[in-house]
Parts: structure tokens; sequence; C-alpha cells
């Protein structure tokens, strides 16, 4: 059966629900998010219609700048370690086997969905103390005793790694399963090593792919909210942890939407850069 | 030598991935209330306690009955638009998807900001139902992708088969289409309820102070001290994503799903 035009009425009656649905529950909400970041805080309610810009120039300072500049360095080093890990990974798991395949797809689908929460308490508990994997370092003599490895830096990132990484690789999956195999057998007859092929051949056919990957996962490591408060000390906490602080315990929720409008724009832009990345991609 | 080399690398990403797993397995089945690695004796008491502390419990059925039922709705709104976009020739419908995978694309904040002052400007911040729409629109991308993926591999000759025998529109929808994108539905229904179940944000920004999901709760307990049940709790959901990615698996083709042709195979 073609696709036919809506003749009548009634043919639109399937969009009548998600339409009503998605308008209602997302597109108001997001209009009135943006409404509220031009209000102003009133301390004894909740805020009070207006239309001022102090929201948007408060967070010209230098306090949220450096928490954005944070956010955006955050978001990078997780972007480029996880495409660094995911990139020869998920080539060699589109070359395997069906089952194996199978196999790591539902156990990279089930760290996925994993919870925030209960990947921080994972990771706080491996690298605690008591129960860390410190332990293990100082049972085989590499370190006199067992220590705590967060709050730190590089627990946040450990845990964002671990976080991100399973979203790479399933983002890389179709790419790379659909590259064209006799690409690298034709550099391997030419006796071509298969890491250099790998180099050679691989990476540079996808280079649009992996350039709209390492923004997909920086937008991914953008919306990280928990791991920075549960391994990370106060200078490691990113601009998600503000909105929600000044939303739900400062009440002040015309400075947290403005913040949100400014980090919608941020997503937005870099969604754009992607969009570009794939149109020149399809070009070449 | 280089499947040494490419054995050896799985191996390690196996264990980046597992490890967290492994030592919160090991704190969960842990005799003392205490935090230890190795652990010490052995217990599967933490996991009784999941059922026998009653706010546990209260957590445990508030996620589920929060998942089943946002997972429902997001079916709701994505079938009807999956089918009408494949149905008809309308490119201005499109926006919807649009909007469908929006929430699911933005960080998770921006939409839980979102919901959260249009609950609290329209007054019904707080109430159980919130927070099974507000999950159900965060979601919703995910049925919408699946069933996109499954309308498209609908061979349309059938379809017009069944027409020219006279079926309308209804029929065809219920004895050709629906089998067909069943096992698409199920994925999609599969997705949003094993994300649902852990997700945070936008839970906590909705319902957070009314209702305890047991991410939520989890995340209350890590503030206030460690208790071992944590740990069993974590287990136990990890189980059950591994459980119903495994049945999808088992009866749908995962790769597929996933974005592969499945002409390679």
């Amino acid at each position: 059966m073609r696709r036919e035009a809506p003749q009548k009425l009634s043919d639109y009656g399937p969009l009548v629900f998600p339409a009503g649905m998605l308008i209602v529950f997302f597109v108001v909400p997001f209009a009135t998010m943006i409404a509220v970041s031009f209000f102003k805080r009133d301390p004894a309610g909740f805020y009070s219609a207006d239309f001022v810009f102090d929201n948007y120039a408060r967070f010209l300072s230098l306090f949220f700048g450096k928490v954005l500049g944070f956010s955006l360095f955050l978001a990078i080093a997780v972007a480029i370690c996880c495409v660094v890990l995911a990139v020869p990974f998920t080539y060699l798991l589109s070359r395997a086997g069906r089952r194996a395949q199978v196999l790591w797809l539902v156990a990279l689908l089930s760290v996925l969905s994993l919870s925030e929460v209960i990947i921080g308490f994972a990771w706080s508990t491996l690298f605690s103390r008591t129960a860390g994997i410190t332990n293990i370092l100082a049972a085989l003599g590499i370190l006199k005793e067992a220590v705590a490895l967060n709050p730190s830096f590089g627990a946040v990132l450990t845990a964002m790694v671990y976080q991100a990484l399973p979203y790479t690789v399933l983002v890389l999956y179709p790419a790379l399963v659909r590259l064209d195999p006799t690409l690298t057998e034709a550099a391997r007859t030419l006796g071509a090593s298969p890491v250099k092929a790998f180099f050679t051949v691989v990476v540079p056919a996808l280079r649009n792919t992996i350039v709209a990957t390492l923004i997909m996962v920086f937008i991914f490591a953008l919306g990280s909210y928990l791991l920075p408060q549960i391994l990370g000390r106060p200078q490691h906490w990113t601009l998600s942890v503000l909105i929600t602080d000044q939303a739900i315990y400062q009440s002040n929720m015309p400075f947290a939407a403005a913040m949100a409008v400014f980090l919608v724009l941020v997503t937005l832009g870099l969604v754009a850069l992607t969009v570009y990345a794939g149109r020149k991609g399809e070009a070449a | 030598m280089n499947t040494l080399l490419q054995r050896l690398y799985f191996c390690l990403i196996g264990l980046f991935l597992s490890l967290p797993i492994i030592v919160v397995a090991g704190v969960s089945v842990n005799e003392k209330q205490t935090l230890a690695f190795p652990p010490q004796g052995f217990s599967l008491g933490w996991y009784g306690e999941i059922f026998a502390n009653v706010e546990w419990r209260n957590a445990l059925f508030a996620s589920i009955t929060l998942a089943a039922l946002s997972a429902a709705v997001a079916l709701l709104i994505a079938l009807p638009l999956a089918w009408f976009l494949w149905r008809r020739d309308a490119p201005w419908a499109s926006i919807f998807q649009l909007l469908g995978i929006a929430p699911f694309t933005l960080p998770p904040v921006i939409t839980a900001l979102g919901l959260l002052t249009f609950w609290a400007t329209t007054g019904f911040y707080g109430q159980p139902a919130t927070a099974v729409i507000s999950h159900a629109i965060f979601f919703v991308t995910l049925p919408l992708v699946t069933l996109s993926l499954g309308f498209s591999s609908i061979d349309r000759s059938l379809v017009e088969a069944a027409a020219t025998m006279g079926a309308d529109d209804r029929t065809i929808f219920r004895t050709v289409v629906l089998p067909l994108i069943l096992p698409y539905l199920i994925s999609g229904y599969a997705f949003a309820f094993v994300l649902s179940l852990n997700e945070y944000i936008v839970a906590y920004m909705t319902i957070g102070f009314t209702m305890e999901t047991l991410p939520i709760k989890i995340f209350n307990a890590l503030r206030y001290g460690y208790t071992p049940t944590m740990a069993s709790v974590t287990i136990l959901f990890v189980a059950i994503a591994a459980v119903i990615f495994g049945l999808v698996a088992r009866f749908g083709d995962l790769p597929k799903l996933l974005g592969a042709m499945s002409s390679r195979d």
C-alpha cells in the first residue's frame, strides 16, 4: 500500500493522542520553562510573572563561568576516552560471531540501563578504603595499605566513562556493522597488518561517524548529574548539579530555568554541528 | 597473536564493565552490616531485606508500578504516531517524531526542570500520576524508534493485498500490521520499562518528595550512610535488566533492533 496523503478529517485520528500528549507535556512545559527564566523570584512563594534578564545576567559571573567551563571540559574528556576505547572494541565486535555479538549487546544494554545512582554507589564502593580495589593492590604488595581513591577528579572521570561507554558502543555499532568488510580485506591482501589496516582504512572511512559520536557522547556526558556529586568534590560539580540545586534547594526556579535554557542552547548548537558533520559525510 | 590481542582487549573491557557489579555483588552477601570486600561470611539476608523492610518494599513497588505504567503510556503515544507516519504521506507530521525524540536527546535535567515548572504552575506537583506522564514523555523515544524500525520492515505489498481484498484500515491494522510489529512493540516496551526503573532525576524532580522510587531511595540512603540493602537492590536491578534484554535477544533480532542490517547474518 502506498502512503497516501490524509483525505478525510478522520484520517488524522491516530495523530490526535500522540500529538496532544507531546504538545501538552513537552512543548508547553518547555515553553513554561523559557517563560519562567525571565520571571522574578518571589521569596515568599514561587515566582512572579515579569520580564527581566537578571537571571541570565547573574550567571555571567566568574563562578558560573568556571562551572560551565568545568562541565564542558569534563564532558569532552569523557567523550574522548569513550571514543578511543569504543572504536576498536566496536569494530572487533562487529566482526565477531553472531552469538558473541548478542551476548555483548545484552551486557552493554544492561550496563547502559543502570541508574546513575547505582553506578555512583558501585564505584564509590570500588574506590573506598574498606572494600575497594586498593585492597587487591595491597594484598599483592604493590601498595603498603589500602587507600580511598575518592572523592577525586579521576573517580568522577572513571565512573562517567563507565556510564557512557555502552552508549558509545551502541551509537557506533550500526555504522561499524554496515562497514563494507571488503575494504579491510583489500588492504590486507595488499600486505597491510590488521592494525595498520584499521588505522589507514577503517578509521578514515569512519571519520564523520567518529566526529558525530564524539558530539553525541559529549551531550550524554553533559547530562551527568549524580556522579560528580557522589564521587567528586564541590569543585567537580557540573551545571546539571547547580540547576537542580537552584530549583529544589534554593527554590529559585527562574534562575534554574535560565541556566537550563542556556544548557539547551549549548546542546542544540552541538546537535546542529552533528547534523552538519553528517551531511558532509554523505557528500564525501 | 592477533586474536590473542583481540581477546585480551575484550577481556579488559569486560572486566571494566563487570568490576563494579562483581564488587557490589560481593558486598551484598556480606554477613555483617559493614562495607567489606571480599565478603566476610555469606548471607542472602540483605536480599530478604528488600521485601521484609517496608520502606524498601514500598520503593520497589513504586518503581515497578511507575515503570509498568509509564512504559504503557509511552507505547500508547508511540504506536499511533509511528503508524500514522508509515501509513500517511504528511511530511509535516514528522515534527511530532522529532518532538518524541527531543526529550531523550537533551540533557535529562532540562526535561526534568521543564516538567517541574509545568506541574508546579498547573498545581499538580507531587501527585504520582505526574511521574507516570513525565516518564512516558521522557522515554517515548524508545518505542518510537523500535516501532519506526518495525514499520519500515513491513512489506507494503502484503498490506496492498489485504486492501485489494476489501479490508479497511482498521482490519488491516489488526490482522496484518499488528502481528508483524508485535516484536518491536514488546521490545519498545521492555526498553522503556527497564530505563524507567532506573531513572533518577526526572522522578526525583517530579515526585521526589511525596514518593520514593528505588533510585531515589538508594541515593537518600547513600547520603545518610551505608546499608547493605543498597547492594542487594543494585544486583537485583542488574539481574532484571539482563533477563529482560536477554529475553528480547532470545525472541527478537537484537542486532537488527540496534541498527544492524539483517542481510549480513
